[in-house]
């Protein structure tokens, strides 16, 4: 059974300075499924989904205790190379945030830093990144115009496209619909439908319908805490716990 | 007569924008006075003749009135500082911007202020009583005074204003385009060097041209360090006299509305034209390649 | 499993590299953070070091005796106090309402751009070239002859776009809800400005005024032709009197006296002196400055 887990996270507690911010998380999640976290702002979903890449090393004055293991391997061991466990774990975030290059050197990026040197093949990547993020027939003709040419649900899928480019094995997503529009963001959830198949993703989200629609699982953090945790369809129909139902309900916010 | 409140409100509005015109008022007075004091020269000599003229003795009889030992000494100082200068403050920037703790930033911030408030009298000082003896002896050559002293002087003056124009440029690239560099893999250097120093390159730009415009048209340390030799250097330890220099030296002995003066003054021309075309440049590019803000929607 | 094993031993050289190259990389970034400080320490060093012997209750309140090598620097000191204050009386006020009308009043487009660019270019005159201008405008044409008043004159005009600056910014951080409240009690744009923008203000602007004194206190090129000379028999009386003072007499001092070695002491000790004056003056604003800016982020 073990096995099956990508990622799991043992007693998470995570810390701004002398607040806690995540108390005793513990929760799997599983290889070549969506997951989905939920709840309201400030309850640390998204802090969590930062853990998960050590990109809240970035912030001064963080402490973290507890465990997460990739494949196994704790990555908050003194010896993990940060730098290649990103490499490994792709990230999308709540703006889209190209570069202000090409949309091709956006794409190219993340080869060139991680030392591919062959012309073709990162040609042959970026192509293959663009058909995955569901952008190429968009934008072949125009592969060297800038990326903030793109409007704004295609920039978050080249920011998707730039994160599959480096062949990850997780995608975090962290409210990658938030500053959509409502088809830009129906494009983006049947692209990580399609996803799920090859990557093991976790998406922070505000949108219960979201949620419902694209994960397999879902996890409700409330005040830094893992409230409840279990598949989607259990969660939004049979809830165990009160304030889960109350939640999705929308009787508080 | 009693002023209503709103005619008193406009009234001032107009008086704010008078005064705030002061600054366009003084730049064009400058350039009206030098052209006034410095055209005259023309009538001697041909501008031709002044800018490529290899000769500058203006006290000989006949006088020789050619800049070019000038010109050429002064971007030979700046060039040779820049060199210095634009790695050093380039650097610092990044350093600070990007590598630094918040306290290690706090201590080095202001210390490259205070560099910058250094009188240049104390630098040319500096230069001259403590650097030149060391270069002599150093390097056995004939004066301390010369053009590498000038430029080294030079560059420590330069250094602050690359140094801060650059890092505002470098720390306000968005946070969110650092984070997506390192989420893919990149390493900090690596992040700096492919988005950040490109997202902020018209910033530092700017900073160099300021910086080098100020290199140019600084006098004190060239009046002093410089050695005042007007010929064109053959060499780093040859000593040089910018056309600051030139000027400051000679015109308390330049007999009032003479030659003499007529040339200084068109000396200065040169000086302004130099340094307002470095001007306009940054702010043309700083203008044109606005910094990227976050991704629009 | 995918070969992941394979594809990381391949990359650990690459990695490896890498992170060698970033060290090293970094360690140059910091070794030029380094290199200004040294700067600022070694400089700072040898003038107090040379300076501090030279000063003495004689040397600060006496006028300079036998041809200038001995005694003391008192009318230097004097000198570069009024040509500062007369600067400032000029500048100040100048600076002060042009930044009120950049911030509170211009609306962005041709004139404001226009504006911009005359005070950044001002920013960009050479030092010596304001000496020129002072000559030929206030001196000669204006026939105020080499004097104070033609001195501050000319450091006032180069000072303009220190405080215009410092002003501009000081304004910008005051919060719109400040204006917002006071015209939504109905008070007009001005009583805005002079009763809660400025005043809150006041702390950034008074800071601009001191880092322009004190480039005014260190300049010695725009005061050469305008104010300054080496040696004056007595105080000044009028702002129509010619002035000694601090900057010019080091560089005289330095390279055009008759006994420039005998005077060395008396060179390091007004270098001293001046740095001493401008070092504080900066001091003094940077850290009033800073306290500024913590305050303004709590708001």
């Amino acid at each position: 059974m073990e096995q099956e887990y990508k990622i799991t996270s043992k007693n998470l507690d995570f810390y701004y300075g002398s607040v806690k911010a995540l108390q005793s998380i513990s929760l799997n999640f599983q290889l070549h499924q969506a997951t989905a976290l939920i709840g309201p702002s400030g309850c640390g979903k998204s802090t969590f989904l930062r853990c998960l890449n050590r990109m809240n090393d970035l912030i001064p004055g963080i402490r973290v205790e507890g465990e997460i293991c990739m494949d196994g391997e704790n990555i908050y061991k003194p010896s993990v190379d940060v730098v290649r466990l990103r490499s490994r774990i792709g990230m999308v975030f709540q703006k889209p945030n190209p570069f202000p290059k090409t949309i091709f050197e956006n794409v190219a990026y993340g080869l060139k830093v991680n030392g591919v040197k062959d012309k073709n093949l990162i040609a042959e990547r970026v192509e293959k990144s663009l058909r995955s993020g569901a952008l190429w027939d968009e934008v072949k003709d125009r592969l060297h115009d800038s990326a903030l040419s793109l409007s704004g649900g295609q920039q978050q899928r080249l920011c998707i496209a730039r994160a599959l480019a480096v062949e990850p094995e997780v995608l975090l997503m962290d409210e990658p619909c938030s500053a959509l529009d409502p088809i830009a963001t129906q494009k983006i959830e049947e692209l990580i439908h399609e996803l799920k198949d090859k990557y093991t993703i976790i998406i922070v989200t505000h949108n219960m319908q979201q949620a419902a629609r694209v994960s397999d699982v879902t996890a409700f953090f409330y005040m830094g805490k893992l409230i409840e945790a279990g598949e989607t369809d259990t969660m939004f129909t049979r809830p165990r716990l009160k304030t889960t139902e109350d939640y999705i309900t929308g009787r508080f916010g | 007569m009693i002023f209503s409140q709103r005619q008193k409100d406009r009234f001032m509005s107009y008086f704010f924008f008078i005064v705030a015109t002061a600054s366009i008022a003084v730049l064009f007075m400058i350039m009206l006075f030098l052209f006034m004091e410095g055209i005259p020269i023309f009538q001697k000599i041909s501008p031709k003749d002044f800018l490529f003229g290899e000769y500058w003795y203006p006290t000989d009889e006949p006088p020789d009135f050619g800049i070019f030992p000038l010109i050429f000494s002064s971007l030979a100082v700046t060039f040779l500082s820049a060199l210095i200068s634009i790695p050093l403050g380039v650097l610092t920037a990044i350093y600070l911007a990007e590598i630094a703790t918040y306290r290690f930033r706090e201590i080095v911030k202001p210390i490259v202020e205070l560099l910058a408030s250094l009188p240049s009298v104390v630098i040319g000082f500096f230069g001259m009583v403590v650097v030149a003896p060391f270069l002599q002896e150093t390097f056995d050559i004939a004066t301390g005074l010369n053009l590498f002293n000038a430029a080294l002087m030079l560059a420590f003056m330069s250094v602050p204003t690359i140094c801060s124009i650059s890092e505002d440029a470098i720390y306000s690239v968005p946070v969110s385009l650092k984070e997506a560099s390192l989420a893919l893999g990149a390493t900090s250097l690596d992040t700096i060097v492919r988005v950040t120093i490109p997202a902020s390159i018209s910033g530092i730009s700017t900073a160099i041209i300021l910086g080098m415009s100020r290199a140019i048209g600084e006098t004190m340390v060239v009046l002093m360090v410089a050695g005042g030799a007007a010929m064109v250097p053959g060499s780093l330890f040859d000593p040089v006299r910018p056309l600051p220099a030139s000027i400051a030296a000679e015109m308390a002995e330049a007999p009032y509305r003479g030659d003499h003066y007529y040339a200084l003054f068109a000396t200065g021309i040169v000086l302004f034209v130099f340094t307002f075309s470095f001007n306009l440049i940054a702010d043309y590019i700083s203008n044109k390649y606005r910094q990227v803000g976050e991704a629009t929607l | 499993m995918k070969s992941y094993a394979v594809e990381s031993t391949g990359n650990n050289y690459i990695r490896l590299r890498k992170k060698l190259t970033q060290s090293f990389c970094f360690m140059l970034f910091r070794i030029s953070a380094l290199i200004n400080g040294l700067a600022l320490a070694v400089i700072v060093y040898f003038i107090l070091a040379n300076g501090w012997k030279a000063i003495n209750w004689t040397f600060l309140t006496q006028p300079p005796m036998d041809s200038m090598t001995k005694g003391g620097i008192f009318p230097c000191i004097i000198g570069t106090l009024f040509l500062c204050i007369g600067a400032m009386v000029v500048a100040f006020p100048i600076g002060v309402f042009s930044g009120i009308y950049i911030n509170e009043y211009a609306k962005p487009g041709r004139i404001l751009r226009i504006i911009r660019l005359g005070i950044s270019n001002l920013a960009g005159v050479p030092s010596v070239v304001f000496g020129l201008f002072g000559l030929a405008f206030f001196v000669i044409y204006l026939k105020m002859g080499v004097s104070i008043l033609a001195g501050a004159l000319t450091l006032g005009a180069m000072s303009l776009p220190v405080i215009i600056g410092s002003t501009e910014e000081a304004l910008k951080a005051v919060p719109d809800t400040y204006r917002e409240a006071s015209l939504g009690l109905g008070a007009t744009k001005l009583q805005t400005i002079f009763r809660v923008v400025v005043p809150a203000a006041m702390p950034g602007i008074l800071t601009g005024g001191i880092l322009g004194i004190s480039r005014a206190a260190g300049e010695t090129a725009p005061i050469m032709f305008t104010a300054a000379v080496f040696s004056s028999p007595k105080l000044p009386e009028s702002v129509f009197d010619e002035i000694m003072a601090l900057p010019y007499h080091i560089y005289v001092l330095a390279t055009a006296g008759t006994e420039i070695e005998t005077t060395r002491p008396l060179q390091y000790g007004t270098a001293l002196v001046l740095i001493a004056m401008v070092l504080g003056m900066n001091l003094t604003a940077i850290i009033l400055r800073s306290r500024l800016r913590k305050k303004m982020r709590q708001i």
